[in-house]
This record gives C-alpha cells, sequence and structure tokens, in this order.
C-alpha cells in the first residue's frame, strides 16, 4: 500500500523529463533552456524530498507502474541509494551543462541549440529511470536513450573530429548494448522474468540445482562486459581518449560524470537484485572484474603520462578512474562496495570541473590542447587554473579531498576481506597508481603555472572570467570544488548513509 | 646524463612516446580531398617515425586480423554452446511458459480490453517500457537532425556534395515511369493498410509499431516517385515537430495518469470497454494512434534527412 504522496516523485520526474525533452525540440533555444534548467531544478528538488522521507521511513519502496504489480507489470524500486545518486547526478549535470553552456554556445549551430536541451532532459529521464527502475528491460530501453542522446550530445559541436569520436563512441556503445541486450534475452529465455525480483528468486534456485549452468553464466558475462564495454573499463577505454579529446567540455563532462556512471550503477542494480551477491561472486565475473580494473587503473595512467594533448590526458585519466571503480566492486563485500560508490561519487564530481577548466585553459592558449602551448595558461586564466589545480588534487588522492576518502576506503576494503589474495595486489596498484597519477597531473600543473613568455598574462583582466564568462560558470566551478571539499571532509555521514542504501538494495 | 634530457623534454610536453598518428592529424584524415589517406599517411612522415614505432605498427598490422579472427571463433563457440543448452523454444515446460504468460493469456481480455493479447502486453501491462521505446525513437530522429542538418561548411557529411569532386551516379526514381504509375495505384492502398493497422491495433494483429512502419513506407513510396516537393505540402518540418510533440506528449500525460491511479489504488476513468468493439480496450487505441504517428513521423523523417539533409 502506497502510504505517502511522495513516492509518486521518481514516476512525476521521469514523465516531465520526456515531456520536457520533447517540448524543448520545438522552442527557440532560449525558451529550450529555461525549460531545461528548470526541469533539472524540479527534479533535484523532488529527490531530496525523496531522500529525505526514504530516510526517515527507512525501508525500500516498490511503486507499481500501472496496475499491475510483479511479475506482470514495470516497476520501480528504491530505497536511499537511488534518490542519493540522482540528486548527484542530477546536480553534476546542472553544473556540468552550466558551466559549459558558454562554450557550447560558441560552438554549436543556430539551429540545433535547442535539441542540445532536449538530449539533456533525455539524459536526466534516463538517469531517473535507469536508477529508480525494477525491471531489466525497462533498463535497456533507457540505456538506448542515454545512448542516443550522448551521441546527439556529442555530435552537437559540429566539427569533423567530434562527429568521428562520435561515432566512434556509438560503435563501441552499440556493442556493449548489443550483448547486454543478449544477456538479457538468455537470461529471460532461462528464467521467464523480466522484473528483478522474479530473475534474482529464479537465478537462485537455477544455480542452486545446476539447471541451464552454462547460459546462465554466459548472461552473467554478457551482462558484466555490455555494461563494461559502456562505461569504458579497460581494455575498452579506447574510445574515450578521441570521443573525450574532441567533445565539448560540456558533453564530455556529462559523459564522463554522468553517463558512464550510469551503466556501472545499473550493474550493480543488476549484482544486487537480478543475480544475487552469492550467485555473481560464486560465477567468478568478480574476480575477473578485479583483475580487469586493477589493469585499467594501472594502464590508463600510464597511457596518459605519454600523451602530450591535454584533453587525451584527462581521459586516460577516467579510464584509470573507472578502473578503480571496477577493482573495488572486485574486492566484494560491503565495504567492496561502498569504495566503489564512493569512487563514483568522487569521480562524478571531479571530472566535470576538470574538463570545463581545460576548455577554457585551451582558450586563452589559442585553442591549442598541447602541453608546449599550454604554458602559463593559469596565469592567464585564473579561475580555470585554481579549478584545474583543485581537481587534479582530488583526482590524486591528497587528505580532505574527496579523492583521499576513496584510496583510503578502497584499501581498507581490500585488507578486511576475507580473502586475502586481493589485499596485496590491491595494495600495490593503489600505490602505483597513485604515483602515476601525481606524475601525470603535478607535470600537467607545473606546466600550466609556468609563466610563459609568449603569451603573457593580461593583468588587467578580472580573475574570474578572462573571456567575458558568466557567473553562472564561476558558481558552478565553485560548487564542484565545495562538492569535492564536502565530501572530503565530511565522508562519514555520507558513507554511512551508502552503507544503509546498499543494505535496502538488498546485500 | 640522456635520461635527464628525455625527462626535461616530457615535462615541456615535447616529447610523444606513443603516439604514432597524433590527434591533430585526425580531421585531415577525414577530409575526402584523398582517397588513398590512409595508406600515405604512414609515408608521410617517415622522419617523426621510429623504427621500432614502425616495426610495431606493422606487428600489429600483421597480428590484428589473426587476433580478431581467433576471438571472434572464440565468442561463436561460447555463444553457440549456450544456445545449444537453451531451453527448447516453444516447448511446453520452459521457464517463459509461467505464470506471467498464463495471466497475460487468460486475463488479458477481461483486464485490458485488448482482443490482441500483444498489444494489451505492450501497451497496457508493460506500459512504461514501450513509452521508453517511443522516446527511443524520437532520440534517434533529434540526433540524426544534429548529425546531418547542417549548413555549415563543417560537416563532414554535407561537405562531401560540396567538393568538385563528380557526384555518385544516382538513380533518380521521380522521373522513372514505371514506380510513378505503381505509386499512383499503390500509395492510397499503403495508406489505407496502415490506418487500418493502427486503428485495429487492440482487435487484430498489428498496432501502433507495425502499421506506423507501414505509414512510414507510404510516406518514402510517395517521396520517391513524385519528389519532395510533393511531400512537402502536407509534410514538412512543422507538421513533423507538432505531429510528434502532441503523440508524444499525449502518452506521456496518459500514461502518467494511469500509472499514478494504478499505483496509488485509486478509481480509473478510462475502462477497458466491450472487448471486440472498435472504441475498446481504454487507452490502447488512442496510444496506438500516438505510437503509430511517431513512428511513420520517425522513417519520413530518417529517409528525409539521410536523402536530402533536412526534414
Amino acid at each position: 500500500m502506497i502510504s505517502s504522496f511522495v513516492v509518486n516523485f521518481p514516476l512525476f520526474c521521469i514523465v516531465a523529463s520526456l515531456l520536457c525533452a520533447v517540448v524543448c525540440s520545438v522552442l527557440v533555444s532560449h525558451a529550450a533552456e529555461k525549460v531545461c534548467w528548470g526541469l533539472l531544478m524540479a527534479v533535484l528538488a523532488a529527490n531530496i524530498t525523496l531522500l529525505v522521507y526514504q530516510i526517515q521511513n527507512g525501508e525500500s519502496v516498490t511503486f507499481m507502474m500501472g496496475h499491475f504489480p510483479a511479475p506482470w507489470g514495470n516497476e520501480l524500486r528504491f530505497g536511499i541509494l537511488e534518490p542519493m545518486i540522482a540528486i548527484l547526478l542530477g546536480l553534476v549535470l546542472l553544473l556540468t551543462a552550466i558551466g559549459g553552456r558558454m562554450h557550447y554556445f560558441a560552438q554549436a549551430q543556430t539551429g540545433h541549440r535547442s535539441v542540445y536541451f532536449t538530449m539533456l532532459c533525455l539524459l536526466q529521464a534516463s538517469t531517473m529511470a535507469m536508477l529508480f527502475t525494477n525491471d531489466i528491460f525497462t533498463g535497456y530501453v533507457f540505456i538506448e536513450i542515454a545512448t542516443i542522446a550522448t551521441c546527439g550530445v556529442l555530435v552537437s559541436r559540429n566539427t569533423p573530429g567530434s562527429i568521428a569520436a562520435a561515432m566512434r563512441y556509438m560503435i563501441f556503445s552499440q556493442i556493449g548494448s548489443g550483448l547486454f541486450l543478449l544477456g538479457v534475452i538468455l537470461l529471460y529465455g532461462i528464467t521467464g522474468h523480466l522484473l528483478l525480483p522474479n530473475i534474482c528468486a529464479a537465478v537462485q534456485q537455477l544455480w542452486a540445482t545446476g539447471e541451464y549452468h552454462l547460459p546462465l553464466t554466459a548472461a552473467i558475462s554478457l551482462i558484466t562486459v555490455g555494461l563494461a564495454i559502456k562505461s569504458g573499463l579497460f581494455p575498452f577505454h579506447f574510445w574515450m581518449a578521441d570521443t573525450y579529446g574532441s567533445a565539448s567540455p560540456g558533453a564530455a563532462g556529462v559523459m564522463s560524470g554522468v553517463v558512464s556512471k550510469l551503466y556501472i550503477l545499473f550493474l550493480l542494480k543488476l549484482i544486487f537484485c537480478a543475480f544475487g551477491t552469492e550467485v555473481y561472486y560464486d560465477s567468478g565475473a568478480q574476480n575477473v572484474m578485479f583483475v580487469f580494473g586493477a589493469a585499467g587503473a594501472l594502464v590508463g595512467s600510464v597511457s596518459a603520462i605519454h600523451q602530450r594533448d591535454i584533453n587525451r590526458m584527462t581521459a586516460y585519466s577516467s579510464a584509470s578512474q573507472i578502473g578503480y571503480i571496477y577493482m573495488a566492486l572486485g574486492i566484494g563485500g560491503q565495504a567492496g562496495v561502498i569504495a566503489a560508490l564512493f569512487q563514483l561519487i568522487a569521480h562524478a564530481i571531479t571530472k566535470p570541473p576538470l574538463f570545463l577548466s581545460l576548455a577554457r585553459l585551451r582558450d586563452v592558449s589559442g585553442n591549442s590542447p598541447y602541453f608546449a602551448d599550454l604554458q602559463g595558461a593559469a596565469h592567464r586564466d585564473r579561475l580555470a587554473g585554481i579549478s584545474f589545480t583543485l581537481g587534479a588534487m582530488s583526482m590524486v588522492g591528497l587528505p580532505t579531498m574527496a579523492g583521499f576518502i576513496v584510496k583510503l576506503q578502497i584499501a581498507s576494503a581490500a585488507v578486511s576481506t576475507d580473502i586475502g589474495l586481493k589485499a596485496i595486489p590491491t595494495l600495490i596498484v593503489l600505490a602505483l597508481s597513485t604515483v602515476l597519477n601525481t606524475v601525470y597531473f603535478l607535470r600537467t600543473v607545473l606546466r600550466i603555472y609556468t609563466p610563459s613568455e609568449t603569451h603573457p598574462a593580461d593583468p588587467k583582466a578580472p580573475w574570474w572570467s578572462p573571456k567575458g564568462g558568466r557567473v553562472s560558470a564561476t558558481l558552478a566551478y565553485a560548487a564542484f570544488a565545495a562538492m569535492n571539499f564536502g565530501f572530503g571532509l565530511f565522508s562519514q555521514p555520507v558513507l554511512a548513509l551508502l552503507e544503509r542504501g546498499i543494505g535496502m538494495l538488498g546485500f | 646524463m640522456k635520461s635527464n634530457e628525455t625527462w626535461k623534454s616530457w615535462l615541456r610536453g615535447d616529447l610523444d612516446l606513443t603516439d604514432t598518428l597524433p590527434e591533430a592529424q585526425m580531421p585531415s584524415a577525414l577530409e575526402p580531398t584523398g582517397t588513398e589517406t590512409s595508406q600515405t599517411s604512414g609515408e608521410e612522415q617517415p622522419a617523426s617515425m621510429k623504427t621500432l614505432e614502425r616495426w610495431e605498427l606493422h606487428l600489429f598490422q600483421k597480428l590484428y586480423p589473426f587476433f580478431a579472427v581467433l576471438m571472434g571463433l572464440a565468442i561463436v563457440v561460447v555463444l553457440m554452446a549456450t544456445v545449444f543448452s537453451l531451453p527448447r523454444f516453444g516447448g511446453e515446460d520452459v521457464p517463459a511458459n509461467n505464470e506471467v504468460a498464463e495471466r497475460y493469456l487468460a486475463d488479458g481480455i477481461e483486464e485490458t480490453g485488448a482482443i490482441n493479447f500483444v498489444a494489451g502486453m505492450i501497451l497496457d501491462y508493460r506500459a512504461f517500457d514501450t513509452l521508453g521505446e517511443s522516446h527511443v525513437l524520437f532520440t534517434g530522429v533529434c540526433a540524426v537532425i544534429l548529425l546531418l542538418e547542417s549548413t555549415e561548411e563543417v560537416n563532414i557529411f554535407r561537405r562531401k556534395k560540396t567538393k568538385k569532386r563528380a557526384p555518385a551516379p544516382r538513380l533518380d526514381l521521380t522521373k522513372d515511369p514505371i514506380l510513378h504509375q505503381a505509386a499512383l495505384f499503390i500509395v492510397p492502398i499503403i495508406f489505407l493498410f496502415g490506418i487500418y493497422v493502427v486503428f485495429n491495433g487492440h482487435l487484430s494483429p498489428g498496432g501502433g509499431f507495425s502499421g506506423g512502419a507501414i505509414l512510414g513506407a507510404g510516406l518514402i513510396v510517395y517521396a520517391s516517385a513524385f519528389g519532395f516537393e510533393q511531400t512537402e505540402r502536407f509534410m514538412n518540418r512543422k507538421v513533423f515537430r507538432m505531429v510528434t510533440l502532441c503523440a508524444l506528449c499525449f502518452y506521456s500525460l496518459s500514461k502518467c495518469y494511469s500509472f499514478f491511479t494504478g499505483a496509488n489504488h485509486l478509481e480509473s476513468f478510462i475502462s477497458p470497454g466491450t472487448p471486440g468493439n472498435i472504441f475498446s480496450a481504454g487507452l490502447i487505441l488512442p496510444l496506438n494512434i500516438a505510437v503509430g504517428a511517431v513512428v511513420a513521423c520517425t522513417m519520413y523523417g530518417l529517409f528525409s534527412l539521410f536523402e536530402r539533409g533536412k526534414i
């Protein structure tokens, strides 16, 4: 029985996002922009209310989408984790879009601006739907919306490079979707259900009796690999460098901050609610995830060191951070999952400001992404310099920032796990990767703060906007930095909430 | 010391350890100026390419097909083995033949009012999925609009046509007498059949997706036979936008009402009606019409965008 009106909010958020997307497509760009901002803020407010309600409520809610309960109709299901992550990703989407707005408007065609806001609304819709759904096929449908909308956001810059990058992303992403769909089909074939609780019950039984063992294992692997490709886990991270490198900064921020995280979150939901953690761990998929995550953390960093293009360097750094998430998931246990979620949050709030600020650093360096030209860029655009440095510090893992808590959590998860085999490799990978992170981020920060003789800074320019940036962009940077410090300094409440959240998911 | 020099040059950003093709090369490689860009790009920069790198590239090109085929074969073997151990399709005791399908078949007519079980399933039991599906189509068209509908030189797809290369010989179907005569005869029938399939979606096999596809095909035949000038009289950007807007908004709002009443166990004024009547099955008929409109617009829109770059 539904007890409060508040539990209807996810439904309203999803429908409102879809409605606004359609409405934005017929409006002129300024009106579309207002509708889009309004929507993102409204969804944020709704999710905050929902989170407060859920913290008081203390148990997960199943919301029937229509007149028919599971297993006949669609359902939403949410505890604390879903609204919490939705708030976070919604905020990242909003701030990234605000911060990248100026670049977008400078680069996009006039006629296409409103479609860009359509895409943002659709991304918001798929964020909400993928987080809240209790149905694997609904998840697939919104995965598709997220993928196509991301391609749309990517091509909106409309340069040959960005179109090629979007195509490459689409090819990789469609391979991922295809594998995921194959997995869903196999799972349906052997369980006869699409709703997660029913799948879970059937999977537990099948695993215990050993019936359809091969199809079940194949389904688990296909779903895992499909979502891993889409989120850019090593060795499928090669699309990242070109895609993030040639996308507009807003698009790169949205992709790295929101979209790639969505797939991981959906995988997490499936591990908990569709396969059950025990079956998943037994199947060995978790160990594979650990190996590839650890390898990704190192390979991404090594590739980042090799770059002489700041965009590509940051993109490879993303690959390495995604590797951390999978490594933490691979460690397993409650601590591992919490560490993975915290890393996911930390990366979502750190990477977008990096992309946004490096675009501004490029702007004041003759639009060149190469380190050689970026010398002294932080003096020419001080706000971007500060923002980049703060992001880099968090990525490296300096104390008081979110990145530090992540490394602490992963390390303690690795040490506390029962299987000692993973502890030593985790610690080694963490240590090596931290050193590698430091190497390439320190090099960048040194470069942008070394005064340049050919491109001296304009002493008269205001420090927050040498190129006439808006106050809103400054606020976006400030908000990202504040969140970073907030999660770094006050991590305990967040960790406690995450723990309660995954408890409600059925851990 | 040499390593000290290397370190300094890396710090300056001059040194690049792996990139054989820096990103700056990418746009030029895409330009349709030379046909053999991909072959020559290796030869053009021998100075910057070290022997080791060239050797690595060579090895990579030699080994890549081998490993790709090996990997593909491995996946094929695993998936074939999986398929053979799946439950037999259509068997009586397969897992998919469970209480879900049973209720859809046994109570479907009574609960949804639709004689066509598939329509009842996709537009009533699992309407949320279909809501997403119809928005996938909309998203697809929007992405293609962003990709193709452009007037600027930067768009590689459009630029191809403005270059001085001889245009690829294309069949102008509007001058084809056979198509012209056949279309005169067949297009009204296609439209009629499409409308029939959409409107009887709850009564007989068909529905919004299939009927919309038929309507879209009819529009494409019409545009191919008589030219886009003729279709533009009734199907232009404005109509396209308005139809999509109305159909998707109607779908979202009506289903939102239905989901809301269902989830909160409220009384809904939508009733299944008398199964078998044309005006029955609650929301299914209007939803079929909305989906049909979106599908038809999407099909025609994608054809038009790829054919001439605009709707």
